[in-house]
């Protein structure tokens, strides 16, 4: 064989092989043997992952004792439990795991401390708000693992996986065909030519996710195909947001029983829930507080989905736990008790409409 | 010495062009030039043309080229017309049906029009293509198989398109036109309709699609072996079986017991041609119409077996008591 044949052959090869993955790949089996349910691993990948979620070191726990922050500072709305060396702590943590290091505490906190005319504080208070409320009232998704600032923030000031309502480029303009809101190649689902924004209708709204019948037979569910791309787009990014497959929580022969799944379909199952609860609870009424720099093209606030703490892994940080090390932030709530944010700008509410 | 018996055939023979046999009248002229093309010849017949266009053909290919265009102009539209992301987002693009909620009226053009006059044009095209083949059969005093075989594909194509749409009652059922786009909407398809591998027309479909891999390489792979003896010249061992024929037969019946005749294989490889696209369109057309989740049609006949548990019993949150919506 000539050697520009050789060459050629090999080239030719090499392209076939592009999409594959280099070896090392393990396969982990977890269902029963033949059901395929099983975690393609590769340890090279997974030490690059490792690498990006190494848990920094707690700061020594606070004395129990001393007098209340509360009756020392002013202005204090939701860590008004703390003692004062307890809410120095939180400050520090937080200085460490969001604040930018060359504005440290001034990214918050002007030359009077108690005052809010940072917007950067008042995201702050209701952020505490919510890391207190999800290890409280979501134990059914974060367990006792808990989550901190850091679950998300991991050293940002604006957590690296946020995302915003996407309408799309105004390619709909003219008598040009309208993309139906997909066919593009988005990071957000995996790069297919799924739709791009599942997380409007799904993790902002409350659209159903479920499109499979419950009967073998048509029983009036009216779930189109176009409806299903959505669901399988937000699973889409459930695979790619915690690197696992499908049959880490599915037996991919149906779907939709769940007889046949994993017990961690019932804790993503939750997750959905806790994530539209914080959108619309905690993000939403918080888009009049960004300034416009920091909010999206509708002019909406920056939402969490399943990637903003998972960031890749089935668990964050791998299911260590750093709430455990700090009980501060798992205190109670003082909902009641902190003003109404300013009203939010109401979401584009055309994008909410159910999908027919 | 010469050979002769490799698929990519060393020896090319150069005669003439043969120019065909007579035509009827009122046929057009079959359309020059008849050259001869070496890489070609190492494939198949070295002899190009001459081509037959015809009025069907042409009309094929003017509504061939009309859905075309306006499938392509869409996606190069949706791109803002750049070259470069054209071409790096191609795979990605499509023109898509119209959504649920329009049913099967007729939408604006940019709202699904453009996509149901594509697929108007490109069945046109096909059609009038099938119509084409079928008359060129005749021309030439041959079967009309090939148009028979030809429609079956387009009959799965139709299913797909237009037909379990309109049963459906919207368009939006439909398939979009796109490399990734069309290849989503069949996954989604299978999940919405609860895993289209319990569809039996669907396991049929399949038995007959890798039936004619497995039946083209047992035929190719055993004309090949005998062609030293004569097999290759199929038409003579049918009607006077020589050694090729004898030798042919008898290795499949030393290998498996039973050998398919010089003639009948072909009818089993056309048959299981045809009936590949055949029941899968039926699959298809049962589907949403008929049974709504293949896998429960499938444990409910006792088709899907049941596995052992291996996990903690799994119940759906949603039906507990104080569940979250």
């Amino acid at each position: 064989m000539s050697h520009c044949r050789k060459v050629f052959l090999l080239v030719g090869a090499m392209t076939l092989m592009a999409g594959c993955e280099r070896p090392p790949v393990e396969a982990l089996q977890g269902g029963y043997r033949g059901t395929a349910m099983e975690e393609i691993i590769n340890p090279r990948d997974d030490a690059v992952t490792a690498a990006a979620n190494i848990v920094p070191a707690a700061i020594p726990a606070a004395p129990a004792e001393g007098p209340l922050a509360s009756s020392v500072y002013q202005n204090i709305q939701v860590l008004k439990d703390l003692n004062v060396a307890q809410f120095t702590r939180v400050m520090l943590a937080m200085t460490q795991w969001v604040a930018p290091p060359d504005q440290s505490c001034n990214y918050c906190h002007g030359a009077n401390m108690a005052s809010d005319d940072r917007y950067t504080k008042v995201v702050a208070r209701r952020m505490l708000q919510m890391v207190r409320y999800i290890n409280t009232d979501w134990k059914d998704h974060v367990g006792k693992t808990g989550v901190t600032c850091y679950t998300c923030h991991r050293g940002n000031a604006v957590p690296k996986n946020v995302w915003f309502i996407n309408p799309g480029e105004s390619s709909h303009t003219g008598l040009i065909a309208s993309n139906a809101g997909q066919n593009k190649p988005s990071p957000g689902v995996g790069l297919s030519s799924l739709p791009y924004d599942p997380f409007t209708r799904l993790l902002l709204g409350d659209h159903n996710i479920r499109v499979i019948s419950d009967a073998a037979l048509p029983d009036g569910n009216r779930s189109s195909i176009k409806q299903t791309e959505g669901t399988y787009a937000l699973m889409m990014h459930f695979s790619k947001s915690l690197g696992v497959n499908c049959t880490y929580c599915h037996n991919s022969r149906s779907f939709a029983v769940w007889d046949a799944s994993t017990p961690k379909r019932t804790t993503a199952w939750y997750g959905i829930r806790m994530v539209r609860d914080l959108n619309n609870d905690y993000l939403l009424p918080l888009t009049a507080t960004f300034p416009a720099h920091r909010l999206g093209v509708l002019g909406d606030v920056a939402k969490v989905n399943c990637a903003t703490c998972h960031q890749g892994v089935f668990k964050p940080l791998y299911g260590t736990s750093m709430a455990k090390d700090y009980p501060e932030l798992q205190g109670p709530l003082h909902t009641s008790e902190v003003p109404a944010t300013a009203p939010a700008a109401p979401p584009p509410t055309a994008l909410l409409q159910p999908s027919p | 010495m010469a050979e002769y018996q490799n698929i990519f055939t060393r020896v090319q023979v150069h005669a003439p062009p043969y120019l065909g046999v007579q035509l009827p009248r009122g046929a057009w002229g079959r359309q020059r030039p008849v050259g001869f093309n070496h890489l070609l010849g190492r494939f198949g017949d070295a002899q190009v043309g001459p081509i037959y266009l015809g009025t069907l053909g042409l009309m094929s290919l003017i509504c061939g080229f009309i859905a075309f265009e306006i499938i392509g102009l869409n996606m190069f539209a949706s791109v803002h017309w750049n070259p470069v992301q054209f071409v790096r987002q191609l795979p990605w693009l499509a023109l898509e049906p119209p959504a649920p909620a329009n049913g099967l009226h007729i939408p604006r053009l940019q709202d699904g029009g453009w996509w149901l006059m594509a697929g108007f044009f490109l069945t046109t095209s096909v059609l009038l293509w099938w119509l084409r083949m079928y008359r060129r059969a005749r021309a030439l005093g041959m079967g009309t198989h090939v148009s028979w075989a030809f429609l079956a594909a387009i009959w799965l194509m139709l299913v797909l398109g237009i037909i379990r749409p309109v049963l459906m009652g919207s368009f939006g059922e439909a398939v979009p036109f796109g490399i990734f786009p069309h290849l989503d909407w069949t996954a989604a398809f299978s999940l919405r309709y609860g895993n289209l591998f319990y569809n039996p027309f669907h396991c049929l479909s399949i038995v007959f699609l890798y039936g004619s891999t497995l039946l083209f390489a047992m035929h190719g792979g055993t004309i090949l072996a005998v062609s030293r003896l004569g097999g290759d010249r199929e038409l003579e061992q049918i009607v006077d079986r020589g050694t090729a024929a004898e030798r042919a037969g008898l290795f499949w019946r030393w290998t498996m017991g039973f050998n398919a005749t010089m003639e009948s294989i072909h009818r089993w490889a056309w048959w299981f041609a045809v009936l590949c696209p055949l029941v899968g369109g039926i699959g298809i057309l049962l589907t949403g119409t008929v049974v709504d989740n293949w896998y429960l049609w499938a444990v409910k006949h006792h088709v899907a077996p049941m596995y052992p548990h291996v996990f903690p019993p799994v119940i759906d949150p949603a039906t507990l008591p104080g569940a979250p919506k």
